[in-house]
């Protein structure tokens, strides 16, 4: 059976009023990039002036920045809406209605994109006048280390969310504490040679650290290596299709367990 | 008139534990069937096997001739539940929340779905209220609305009247009433409220530990254990212990 537009789009439509329904939620959404970006900008600033290595590319801190808080909130932007559903009791609505675990997936992840677009775009806006700094500088391989992010993030977030399902609201903790569990194997703002080596084969079994060498790359080297883009999107596929396995399997030991029944009470 | 749902030898065991232990009833088209227990006596965790949100240990669940977990998405479609514990998003007008849910059900027409729902339940003045500012009769009434929104043939209603007011109270049973009878639909309901189930059931299953320990019309089953009303009934049954293990 196909996939139908309407379900997805009621589910979209869900998030969609939450949001514009509520001017605090969307300031949130907005007010936390903007002051991450901001910052880093002040910290990338004073590191352009006090090191050789970031010498010749300014914004190499705030890019990095920029990318990292995108995959955050991407990641972050996943969890909340299945975490929304819990905490407003709605959870069983949703599980009883013809909603195919695919269309819950689609309309989530389309969800969580608007939602860190929100908060990125007047982020990155911010950047230019601020700091002289335009993400664009990246190019066309801009698109590909957002893609890479995007998936990794809903990737983090579809694995989270199986954990809510299979052991319910304690796992919440777990949702908040991914990212920064990861961050450091991801080499955002630093070589990969700076870990230690039993780290760097971690490092290199995820994405992010393709991803965010090839950003400095670009931006201190100016040249391209098409090699990391491929590495991250091949092992992005893997990881999200693990991912998308491991949220049917989540759900089908949900409902031999009772957890479905007893999430949203 | 035909068997709408067919449960048949249903079990679900939770680890060592047996919730529900081999039941089989049936529900016929334009039938109100009541389900009652005492907590813990395997009411919810029937009501979730047919909803697909369980899965069964053992048995099976037919509806409108197809085995829920053969087409959970397909008969989904045909089914909806209403129960005080779970809850629609507080955020969201009740408008939104009855379009959001018209369209995860495609119904084809919400408009005139929500229309003809605002008007049965009274909810005009209440659509574009915030649905967790509501009282919890107001609420109750929504939840409702929600729960026909996709014109279901089973219904499926867990203590749809508690914390309720006696006019809301009668009100929700008269639209339940007068609703089934305008569109022949099966429901089952699982209340701890007798009046209620004397008024509205023409059949009730009582549950205990896990099994179906008596089954009957409200008059059969007060006559047959010489009782003064369906309380009683059920108080006696509930409290012989061990009879039935």
């Amino acid at each position: 059976m196909r996939m139908s537009i309407i379900r997805i789009y009621g589910l979209f439509l869900r998030h969609f009023f939450l949001i514009t329904r509520s001017f605090p939620r969307i300031l949130d959404l907005i007010y936390w990039p903007s002051i991450q970006i901001t910052l880093w900008g002040f910290i990338s600033n004073f590191f352009a002036s006090h090191s050789s290595y970031y010498n010749n590319a300014v914004g190499v801190i705030l890019t990095c920045a920029i990318l990292y808080d995108f995959l955050f909130r991407t990641s972050i932007g996943f969890n909340m809406l299945f975490l929304e559903e819990i905490w407003s009791r709605n959870f069983t609505n949703l599980f009883i209605a013809p909603m195919k675990i695919s269309e819950i997936i689609t309309s989530l992840v389309i969800t969580a994109l608007i939602r860190a677009l929100i908060g990125l775009i007047p982020a990155i806006i911010l950047t230019s006048p601020l700091f002289g700094i335009s993400i664009l500088d990246l190019g066309i391989y801009l698109f590909f280390l957002f893609l890479s992010l995007y998936i990794f993030g809903i990737t983090l977030g579809i694995l989270v969310s199986s954990g809510l399902l299979r052991f319910g609201p304690s796992f919440e903790n777990i949702a908040w504490s991914t990212m920064f569990l990861l961050a450091p194997f991801g080499c955002i703002y630093y070589p990969i040679e700076t870990l230690p080596v039993i780290f760097q084969k971690i490092a290199y079994s995820l994405p992010l650290v393709y991803v965010f060498e090839e950003a400095r790359n670009i931006l201190i080297n100016n040249t391209i290596n098409l090699e990391n883009l491929y590495s991250a999107l091949k092992l992005n596929a893997v990881y999200l299709l693990l991912a998308i396995t491991l949220f049917y399997y989540s759900f089908s030991v949900a409902r031999k367990k009772g957890t479905l029944i007893n999430i949203g009470e | 008139m035909q068997n709408l749902v067919e449960v048949k030898k249903l079990k679900k065991n939770y680890g060592l534990k047996e919730a529900v232990k081999g039941i089989s009833f049936k529900i016929k088209d334009d039938e109100i069937l009541g389900l009652l227990g005492p907590n813990g006596s395997g009411k919810t965790t029937t009501i979730g096997m047919m909803l697909g949100l369980l899965k069964p240990s053992n048995g099976e669940i037919i509806i409108d001739g197809k085995k829920i977990e053969d087409n959970r998405i397909e008969i989904l479609k045909k089914i909806n539940f209403i129960s005080p514990y779970i809850e629609l998003p507080k955020k969201l007008t009740v408008k939104q929340n009855l379009i959001v849910y018209g369209k995860l059900y495609s119904v084809s027409d919400i408009k005139k779905r929500i229309e003809y729902l605002s008007e049965k339940l009274r909810l005009g003045d209440l659509l574009n209220k915030i649905t967790g500012e509501l009282s919890s009769g107001q609420k109750n009434r929504v939840s409702l609305a929600k729960a026909l929104i996709n014109k279901p043939k089973v219904l499926l209603l867990d203590e749809p009247t508690a914390s309720l007011d006696p006019e809301i109270g009668d009100f929700v049973r008269t639209f339940l009433e007068e609703y089934k009878k305008e569109m022949k639909i099966s429901i089952l309901l699982a209340s701890h409220n007798m009046n209620e189930v004397t008024r509205l059931c023409k059949s009730i299953l009582m549950m205990k530990d896990g099994i179906i320990i008596d089954s009957g019309s409200p008059n059969e089953l007060i006559s047959k254990h010489g009782r003064q009303n369906l309380e009683e009934v059920f108080l006696k049954l509930t409290r012989d212990e061990n009879e039935y293990n």
